[in-house]
């Protein structure tokens, strides 16, 4: 028999938004309006409905560790509410074995005016542990959290870190046989972030859950076997942990060959410089997110100056999805090109450049941008501002059908003699 | 909803449809979260001022002062043959603890949204605490209410010992209307603003500063329909019963007071349960 901890299906929750001048805050609106419409029944706007969970369902064994990633708004937050009963899914089933300790806020329900003692029983009782238990397990709690000395201090007196410390003290000592943590580690010094990953991973150790939402790759790669892709409220992925940040870092940026800037995404010292679109174009000329190995890739970057500049340099970056850079590369790297262009004038731009063919392996890629002059201003820069995927038929060592390591392959002249 | 089996909690998460179930047992298992929220409301009340405690025995023997100027000596208000500052502070006690414990319980649950959008726990344990944590300051201007007693030179008769079921008529009171307006409130914030207007109003048509017997015999049980009536007179009727002209033992009035208060109260539970689960939501 599987030993099921969480089982969760067509979980959905519906967020009504776009509310404060549409949703009725006050009684007097309520009253207008029963007044009113007496008989209508309150019409379900679909624009001001925001589904935050989509027909999620997975399974979670007992003691496995499941990281859940995904970009800001993607429902992560959402969904550990609902597991963690703080709010009610709208549709949809789950069924969870066993006590769930959430960690969503360290500090949730610290009082200031109480002292680093109070603190930790009036804390443990919010997360829902018993007094006894708290009682016995004060001093470890005390010692993992580094305040002996101010313990009965009011915590309004504390620093931050002490604060924090302690927060995460007792919320780290509550033995829930699923521990639900929400981005305990954005906060706090390395040395802390280190104690609490070896914290939760005790707590794995121990054969109990945890599900870790977090934004910092690298922990989730360390701490979990297994993660989940949030993307609009829905799972796009469930891949072993290296597999799906992979995913994930490759999948949260555009999607189509082209990359254009609004005018709010580009800072206001980027001026004169404003970009307008990067794009990527296979050999036909066409605007493509996956280009072939085999076949030059031209990159175009489209832009304005408003005023000339005088040693401009515009140029990419190109890096793996693990963010691992692979090459950097400026329109007037040739020193003949850097003459011709020392001040470049104000008007509209296309700055070009070819990847030549047989050059990078399989994979997804992402490309950055930059314009500066050499160090005096960086006038704009999105080191993610696009990715793509390059398909391998064709290339070098295709009879072989393994993934090749590195982020190139070159077509390199080979000599065999037989000596 | 939560199960137990074999020794392991299964909760099943499910849409909210339909009337919730009361489950009042969750109640009982965050019992220690009422203590603790109780205690933290009492521990902080009064932290950073120079008075602290010491409030609470002002707060009622001021109003005394002042009411036994206004209303006893220059109103004449009739006090059924008790001196006015007893007759005033008798009553005074219960309501004031009424008037807090009310206000408190229906404005901390939106005190505490931190709270309620991060953690689970039955939100019901927030108005409860706040209708608990009055408890001490009562106790304390008992204390004061003997002293006086002791100086009018009244001697307390055997009908004290009702004395508790009229507090817990009050409780009951201000945790059934609290249960509503916390609610409530966590939907409309009107509520903050009507609260203390709702209190000062329940005031002038509780006989607190003056006693049920200035109204027609008539139309006395109309009173009654005012939980805070069958309070404030089962206070006096307990501790000066038999120093007072006229007064009668706790009768109709008292009945349509408990009825009252239980329906507002079974009603609160109903609501508030029901609205609970969107808390997180709105809040």
């Amino acid at each position: 028999m599987t030993d099921t901890v969480i089982h969760v299906k067509n979980l959905s929750k519906r967020y009504l938004i776009g509310a404060s001048q549409d949703r009725q805050d006050t009684l007097r609106d309520v009253l207008v309006q029963a007044v009113k419409t007496p008989f209508q029944k309150k019409k379900q706007n679909d624009n001001r409905v925001l589904w935050a969970l989509r027909d999620i369902s997975f399974d979670v064994e007992r003691g496995s560790v499941i990281g859940i990633v995904g970009r800001n708004g993607a429902g992560k937050s959402t969904l550990l509410k609902v597991l963690s009963r703080v709010t009610d899914p709208t549709s949809g089933f789950g069924e969870i074995r066993g006590r769930v300790g959430s960690l969503l806020e360290v500090g949730t329900g610290f009082h200031p005016e109480l002292t680093g003692r109070e603190n930790i029983f009036l804390n443990g009782a919010i997360l829902g542990m018993k007094r006894a238990e708290i009682a016995t397990k004060f001093d470890e709690i005390v010692e993992f959290s580094e305040v002996s000395k101010f313990i009965d201090t009011p915590v309004k007196r504390y620093s931050s870190g002490m604060y924090l410390r302690l927060a995460f003290a007792v919320a780290a000592h509550l033995e829930p046989e699923i521990l639900v943590v929400d981005e305990v580690l954005a906060v706090g010094d390395a040395e802390f972030q280190r104690k609490c990953l070896g914290k939760m991973s005790d707590v794995a150790d121990q054969g109990r859950t945890v599900l870790f939402v977090s934004h910092n790759m690298s922990a989730i790669l360390r701490l979990t076997q297994e993660t989940l892709v949030l993307e609009k409220g829905k799972v796009v992925k469930r891949a072993p942990t290296a597999e799906a940040v992979d995913y994930y870092l490759s999948s949260g940026f555009a999607e189509s060959g082209e990359r254009r800037w609004d005018q709010d995404e580009i800072p206001v010292n980027a001026a004169p410089f404003r970009p307008i679109a990067l794009r990527i174009k296979n050999e036909t000329n066409q605007i493509v997110n996956t280009v072939r190995s085999v076949e030059e890739t031209t990159i175009e970057f489209e832009y304005v100056l408003d005023q000339p500049i005088t040693g401009l340099r515009v140029g990419l970056y190109l890096m793996s999805t693990r963010g691992e850079f692979i090459f950097t590369s400026f329109d007037t790297d040739d020193p003949k090109d850097y003459e011709k262009h020392t001040v470049r004038e104000a008007g509209h731009y296309f700055s070009r450049c070819t990847i030549p063919a047989d050059f990078l392996n399989e994979g997804r890629f992402v490309l950055g941008v930059n314009a500066s002059t050499y160090r005096i201003k960086r006038y704009f820069q999105d080191e993610r501002a696009i990715t793509f995927t390059v398909d391998p038929s064709g290339a070098p060592g295709m009879q072989w059908p393994e993934p090749r390591l590195g982020p190139i392959r070159p077509r390199l002249k080979w000599d065999i003699k037989l000596d | 909803m939560t199960v137990n089996q074999n020794n392991t909690t299964i909760t099943y998460l499910r849409p909210a449809k339909g009337l919730a179930a009361l489950n009042l047992r969750d109640l009982w298992d965050y019992r220690e979260l009422i203590y603790f929220l109780t205690w933290r409301d009492i521990k902080v009340r009064y932290k950073q001022t120079i008075l602290g405690f010491a409030w609470v025995i002002l707060q009622p023997l001021i109003h005394t002062l002042v009411f036994t100027f206004l209303f006893g000596n220059l109103l004449n208000v009739d006090s059924n043959g008790v001196p006015y500052p007893i007759f005033a502070f008798v009553a005074i006690l219960p309501w004031n603890y009424f008037a807090s414990s009310l206000s408190r319980s229906s404005t901390t649950l939106v005190g505490s949204a931190n709270l309620i959008s991060k953690v689970f726990f039955p939100r019901m344990v927030i108005p409860m605490s706040g209708v608990i944590s009055g408890l001490v300051d009562f106790a304390v201007s008992l204390v004061v209410l003997v002293v006086m007693m002791f100086i009018y030179n009244i001697t307390p008769t055997l009908n004290t010992l009702y004395l508790p079921l009229f507090l817990l008529l009050a409780m009951l009171t201000a945790l059934g209307f609290g249960l509503w307006l916390s609610a409530l409130n966590v939907r409309f914030r009107d509520i903050n603003h009507l609260v203390p207007f709702l209190v000062e109003i329940w005031k002038y048509i509780t006989p607190v500063i003056y006693g049920s017997t200035l109204i027609p015999e008539k139309y006395r049980f109309l009173m009654g329909f005012n939980p805070m009536t069958g309070v404030v007179e089962g206070f006096r009727w307990a501790l000066l019963g038999n120093n007072m002209t006229d007064v009668s033992a706790p009768g109709p009035i008292f009945a349509i007071s408990v009825v009252i208060t239980l329906v507002v109260l079974i009603s609160g539970v109903i609501f508030f349960r029901n609205t609970e689960r969107t808390f997180a939501d709105i809040i």
